[in-house]
């Protein structure tokens, strides 16, 4: 990929904590996808957002968003990104109409129709204080000043995490809807991987500060099976290749990330039906390369 | 065991019960299992395959009520003498339902009924060696 088409660039980016390091060699987001972000809690997602957005300072390295530092740059940035963070926190004894005032102050191009819209589509009430909206509520709204600004890149740091399966699905088809009928990028993060699993085109894995694995979402999803063979079948070599193995009395099964590599070498024991082969989830796939860190 | 091949997938659409019977049938028609030969108690089978005893019974007495396997009590369960017929007459149903599959396929891409037979004739003999 031309590195011109990106919204977004990491380039060797490190942030040093006591107890922690991010390091992050390359990440890549193209104009128009969703990326999602995957991993266990702590593994520095988080962090790497917030690099993202200024809030957090790196060490080094090369992070480029529209092309702009955020070191240098954090206002043109800010403008051009809507950000919904992991908690929300307003002014709880003021209304929601005067919240939408406030933030509006510091965007040049607040759209007040499209906030009113939104607020209409995701039914709150202008007169609610903001203490008193429930934590769907909350994100709902957040989500309405998160893009009303009309955003070109939307970063979401855990935006499901606490709600229920509606509100949930909501907020994904939504985004769904940003980034393929009005071309906007999107990097959510989530330890929640069936929510990226069904939105993002994009993945990345972070384990430990370290992206370790980065891939089109559904070359991923079809190179990553698990194989189960009943045993003395299968050729040696591809047993050892394979990782979390099983073992049971009816067969054994392991983890490959390199199906459409080995398919062909399958066919036999596909068809005599001692081979069998069943996909596997994001979750699958974070664990095997939890356990493989 | 070694005559059994069983997998069971949460992501399979197919409910776990009949995943198991699916896969029993298919041992006993591919001849793996014999008739008169034992099947693995319900306890053994769910301790292995890690899914709930009450699965494997809703298996084990599905394939007793279409006569695929015995249970005599206190002694386990035994694949049936009879079932061989019946295993065709199922596999003939889901041939014929393949082969509709097929036709209506071939139909939309213009492809006639005696172009399909000698497919079927030409896979068989290269099989076939």
């Amino acid at each position: 990929m031309d590195e011109t088409e990106n919204i977004l660039e990491f380039k060797n980016v490190q942030k040093r904590y006591k107890g922690f390091a991010l390091d992050v060699i390359s990440l890549n987001l193209p104009q128009g996808y969703i990326l999602g972000l995957i991993g266990p809690n702590g593994a520095g997602k988080t962090t790497a957002i917030k690099i993202l957005m200024n809030m957090v300072k790196r060490d080094r390295g090369k992070v480029r968003v529209f092309g702009l530092d955020p070191q240098r740059n954090a206002k043109q940035i800010k403008n051009r990104v809507g950000y919904l963070g992991e908690e929300q926190h307003f002014y709880g004894n003021k209304t929601v109409a005067w919240t939408g005032n406030f933030v509006s102050t510091f965007y040049d191009n607040w759209d007040t129709n499209m906030f009113q819209s939104l607020l209409t589509s995701f039914q709150i009430s202008r007169t609610k204080k903001t203490r008193e909206l429930s934590k769907g509520m909350k994100v709902r709204f957040s989500l309405a000043l998160a893009l009303s600004h009309h955003p070109e890149l939307l970063i979401l740091d855990e935006p499901t995490a606490g709600l229920d399966p509606v509100i949930r699905r909501e907020v994904l088809e939504l985004l769904r809807k940003k980034s393929k009928n009005e071309g906007k990028s999107v990097i959510i993060s989530s330890h929640i991987t069936d929510d990226i699993m069904r939105t993002a085109d994009l993945v990345a894995f972070l384990i430990e500060g370290k992206i370790v694995l980065t891939s089109e979402k559904d070359e991923l999803l079809s190179n990553w099976k698990r194989i189960h063979y009943k045993k003395g079948t299968l050729d040696s070599g591809i047993v050892n290749s394979l990782t979390r193995g099983k073992d049971h009395a009816f067969g054994s099964s392991g983890v490959t990330d390199c199906y459409l590599e080995i398919k062909d070498s399958l066919t036999q024991g596909i068809t005599e039906g001692v081979v069998k082969i069943e996909n596997v989830n994001l979750d699958d796939i974070l664990i095997s390369l939890v356990k493989g860190a | 065991m070694d005559n059994l091949f069983i997998v069971v997938s949460h992501l399979n659409p197919d409910p776990m019960y009949k995943q198991i019977t699916d896969q029993v049938k298919e041992a006993i028609a591919s001849g793996g299992l014999k008739p008169e030969s034992r099947l693995p108690s319900i306890r053994e089978m769910a301790r292995e395959l890690k899914i709930s005893e009450i699965t494997i019974k809703r298996a084990y007495s599905d394939l007793e009520n279409q006569g695929f396997i015995i249970t005599r009590s206190g002694l386990g369960s035994y694949v049936a003498d009879i079932n061989r017929d019946k295993l065709r007459q199922e596999k003939w149903k889901e041939i014929q339902k393949e082969i509709m599959k097929i036709c209506k396929t071939a139909e939309r891409f213009n492809i006639s009924t005696r172009e399909i037979i000698a497919l079927i004739k030409e896979i068989k003999e290269s099989s076939d060696g």
